[in-house]
């Protein structure tokens, strides 16, 4: 069996500005080449000016079986939307 | 890519070695995006190489067949890559999504691929007679087994319903190999060279060409590992594994190092 190596999940920033978006995942034993076979992988017709890697163990996730229970709180606060209110009319700007 | 790899060394000009060093390499990207994805369903590549080396895993019956001549590099691009794209742009629209999103890089890199193949067979179609021979064999070679990547007849094509039910594939095999046929004639034709199939004629009712029935028994014995170089291309992968092993154990060392140290 391999030993040491570790799977990297890879984020492109395509410009400047624009969020880092997560294109797949790499392998690499450290953090350099880690980054060095993203750049390899991920960016070899300019698809990006900026890298991420992260190693995915330190991605923190909900479980897939209680992500209804997780994000319940959210799903009946219907006072947390615009919607919510009722603005008389001929009032503008709200 | 290990049939492009018997050629890197003898590419006829410096331009084309540059070309098919690139390609090679994103074939090799190709297999690291494809294993990337696998991964997300929970197994280690570690795992899918020994399986790979015992024989429990398959991959395409094409890479089974010898490169022999310059005009080779020609027809894997034109044909090989060709019909792989036909296959994989179906499958951008595969319901998993890391698969879908690996599909969609791929195809824009194949592109790449079949062109550079095309333009190496209108340079030996278009060049001297002895170039042109070169150019119709390694057609004629390539042809049939190009045809057969698209896998089984739909009716002999074991997991054709769960895929399709699931959405993972979305066309079938014989759907998408005829898509290719009818796209890849023309392009013969403007080479001025012969597809080698007789009975191969447009249909006028339907825009699409008949053809001959295909030559099952060889499909079956390339994909159960009889074909011309099963042996060699697996041998090969295991070699490269193990003699490479050093390699592994060094950046694991290595990594360790870096991580304990202070400085």
């Amino acid at each position: 069996m391999e030993s040491g190596v570790k799977v990297w999940e890879v984020f492109v920033q395509k410009k400047s500005g624009l969020p880092f978006k997560h294109v797949g995942s790499c392998h690499g034993y450290d953090k350099k080449m880690a980054i060095q076979n993203a750049r390899d992988l991920y960016t070899r017709r300019g698809e990006g000016r900026e890298l991420w890697v992260v190693e995915s163990n330190a991605i923190v996730s909900v479980p897939l079986d209680e992500a209804d229970a997780f994000f319940d709180p959210g799903e009946d606060k219907i006072y947390r939307h615009a919607t919510f209110y009722k603005i008389p009319e001929g009032v503008n700007h709200l | 890519m290990q049939p492009e790899g018997n050629w890197l060394l003898r590419a006829p000009s410096l331009r084309a070695k540059q070309v098919l060093l690139a390609k090679i390499q994103d074939e090799a990207g190709h297999g690291l995006y494809l294993y990337s994805v696998a991964e997300t369903l929970g197994i280690s590549r570690a795992e899918m190489v020994e399986q790979l080396h015992n024989q429990e895993a398959k991959y395409s019956s094409i890479f089974n067949y010898p490169t022999l001549t310059w005009a080779d590099m020609g027809a894997v691009g034109w044909l090989v890559d060709g019909a792989a794209i036909v296959n994989q742009v179906s499958l951008q629209r595969t319901s998993y999504g890391p698969y879908s999103r690996g599909m969609v890089r791929i195809c824009k890199e194949e592109s790449f691929h079949q062109r550079q193949g095309y333009e190496i067979m209108v340079q030996m179609a278009f060049g001297t007679p002895e170039q042109k021979e070169m150019a119709q064999d390694a057609l004629n070679r390539f042809w049939e087994p190009a045809l057969m990547m698209f896998g089984p007849h739909d009716a002999d094509s074991v997991h054709k319903n769960q895929s399709m039910d699931w959405k993972i594939k979305r066309e079938s095999n014989d759907h998408l190999r005829q898509r290719f046929i009818d796209r890849t004639v023309p392009q013969a034709e403007y080479l001025g060279l012969t597809i080698p199939d007789v009975n191969l004629k447009l249909d006028p009712s339907t825009g699409s060409y008949t053809h001959s029935p295909f030559n099952w028994d060889e499909f079956w014995n390339v994909v159960n590992g009889n074909g011309p170089c099963n042996q060699e291309r697996l041998d090969h992968h295991k070699k490269a594994h193990y003699d490479n092993a050093w390699v592994r154990e060094a950046a694991a060392a290595y990594a360790e190092k870096v991580e304990t140290s202070v400085a």
